[in-house]
């Protein structure tokens, strides 16, 4: 956690300093290749998020593609999880199940894109589809897992001071899987935005994605790069945010051993 | 109407093939400490689960009179709960609610933690983490008190101020005890009768008394004579002759 011989100022301005090292050398090279249409410059880029921030573009494709991100993330936690527990404390689902989840989890979910297309269309429907699919089987087996990694004295601890089973699962099981489900939501999370922008890309009319294949299209390498700019420092944040219910007292314990 | 508050009767104890306790007889009156030593892997926690009720039996009977509160070995505290959230544990029920937090209040008082309520497990070091354990298995009705090596994992000199603590608490709030542990020193400190049990099939060959008051000192003559004793019935080879000898002659 704690990094050692950097102070805090060293800890802010070498992020910087490594920022602007990277620009300039892009702007150095956009001097010797003629071409915009190949190699935009900074100040292009700059101008073409501005182009697309002031026609209100960018916020539509913003909303759109957070709107899927959204949808697709919570069915994915919100069936996931409670399969995951079930599996968790039945061996009987565990071994029926964890071999076709295992198989899953370890297909691309962009491999469902034809089908995505073919089921569901264009437009939000596709790119939710699959980003549950994304998301969806890495959180049961996360789930899974942290349920199998309970000291058995919690439950012990649990019986003693009375608690029926309701309780048990309310008061023990939940706040003891708590930290490490969180570890699988960040991954999964940041899984879910790299899929929204393939799928926006093939399966969309608008969203992030979209705009970026359509900037591509349209030869302006401009806004494609402000695009993924766009794209790189909203899954910073995504993680940032989520980043935070680690923080929460009762559930940093999972992240101090 | 019993004294006897734990009764246990020809109990012999097998996983699959293996006998952990065999024959094994105790009877336990109210107000008693009893300290069950032995070796690591001999049966201590095994008994300790057959008493508590956790575990039943492979054959003979125990009978428990009143409520017990069990003392883990390690980490038994709730990581997600503050120290006052643990020590409620056992009153968390209680309507009355000024009643509930004067209990809270005092057991914080009582072991001297006031300053840390809202802090979590993590936050505190291993001496402090069990005295809280000891003072949500104090809190509330219990007449049992059944201990797992509580100490065990502390430095020695934490472990020998837990010790007074423990003695401390128990004035306050008396109790009836089992203390399992593998520390000699600890248990004749601590216990009115030790109960050595010897490696696997573990069984209760003597028990000896100690009659001196609470707290002792580790260097009192009784206490370590007793320790002396102790060695040698569970591990004869352990003392250098020299040493027996040497205590043989201050004794004459
Ligand atoms: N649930 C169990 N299944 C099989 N063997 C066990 C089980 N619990 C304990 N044992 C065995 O019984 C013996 C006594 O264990 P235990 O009572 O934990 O010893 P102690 O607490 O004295 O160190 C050990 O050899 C241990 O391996
Ligand atoms: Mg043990």
């Amino acid at each position: 956690m704690h990094q050692t011989g950097i102070n805090r100022f060293q800890r802010r301005v070498l992020p910087l300093a490594v920022l602007l090292f990277v620009i300039i050398s892009w702007y150095i090279i956009s001097l010797f290749v003629p071409s915009n249409s190949v190699f935009p410059s900074p100040v292009d880029v700059f101008f073409g998020f501005l182009e697309e921030a002031g026609s209100g573009r960018l916020a539509n494709d913003l909303i759109a593609s957070l709107f899927r991100v959204t949808a697709g993330f919570f069915l994915a936690v919100f069936l996931g999880i409670p399969l995951g527990l079930w599996m968790g404390v039945q061996p009987f689902a565990r071994a029926a199940l964890l071999p076709t989840i295992n198989f899953f989890r370890n297909l691309s979910p962009l491999a469902w894109i034809p089908f995505a297309i073919l089921w569901f269309g264009i437009g939000d429907a596709p790119a939710v589809f699959l980003i549950f699919m994304a998301a969806f089987f890495p959180i049961v087996l996360a789930t899974i897992a942290a349920v199998g990694n309970i000291p058995a004295v919690y439950f012990r601890v649990g019986s003693d001071y009375g608690m029926n089973r309701w309780e048990i699962l309310k008061n023990i099981t939940f706040p003891a899987i708590a930290p490490q489900v969180i570890t699988s939501l960040r991954v999964t999370a940041g899984l879910s935005w790299l899929v929204v922008v393939a799928a926006e890309m093939i399966a969309g009319n608008d969203g992030l994605g979209f705009a970026i294949w359509d900037a591509r299209n349209g030869l302006r390498m401009d806004l494609l790069v402000s695009g993924m700019i766009v794209i790189g420092l909203i899954g910073v944040i995504l993680d940032r945010v989520l980043v935070q219910l680690t923080e929460i007292p009762s559930i940093r314990w999972g992240y101090e051993r | 109407m019993s004294d006897k508050l734990i009764h246990v009767q020809n109990v012999s104890h097998s996983f699959g093939n293996t006998t952990v306790l065999e024959n094994v007889n105790l009877t336990i009156s109210r107000g008693e400490f009893i300290a069950i030593v032995g070796p690591s892997g001999c049966g201590k926690t095994t008994l300790l689960n057959l008493i508590s009720g956790y575990e039943n039996p492979s054959s003979g009977s125990i009978s428990r009179n009143g409520k017990l509160r069990m003392v883990y070995q390690q980490d038994g505290l709730l990581p997600w709960l503050t120290v006052i959230e643990n020590v409620g544990l056992g009153i968390r029920h209680l309507r009355d609610a000024e009643e509930k937090n004067r209990q809270l209040k005092d057991a914080i008082e009582l072991i001297g933690l006031e300053g840390f309520e809202q802090h979590y497990p993590h936050q505190l070091s291993g001496g402090m983490r069990q005295r809280v354990e000891l003072a949500r298995a104090l809190t509330g009705e219990s007449d049992i008190l059944l201990m797992d090596e509580p100490f065990s994992a502390l430095d020695y000199l934490t472990r020998i101020k837990m010790r007074n603590e423990l003695v401390r608490l128990l004035k306050e709030r008396p109790r009836t005890v089992i203390l399992v542990t593998h520390d000699i020193e600890e248990a004749a400190q601590l216990a009115d009768r030790i109960i050595p049990l010897t490696t696997r099939p573990a069984t209760i060959l003597t028990e000896k008394r100690i009659e001196l008051e609470k707290p002792r000192s580790l260097t009192d003559p009784i206490v370590t004579e007793a320790v002396h004793d102790l060695l040698i019935s569970l591990s004869p080879g352990s003392l250098p002759a020299t040493e027996k000898t040497g205590i043989k002659a201050e004794e004459n």
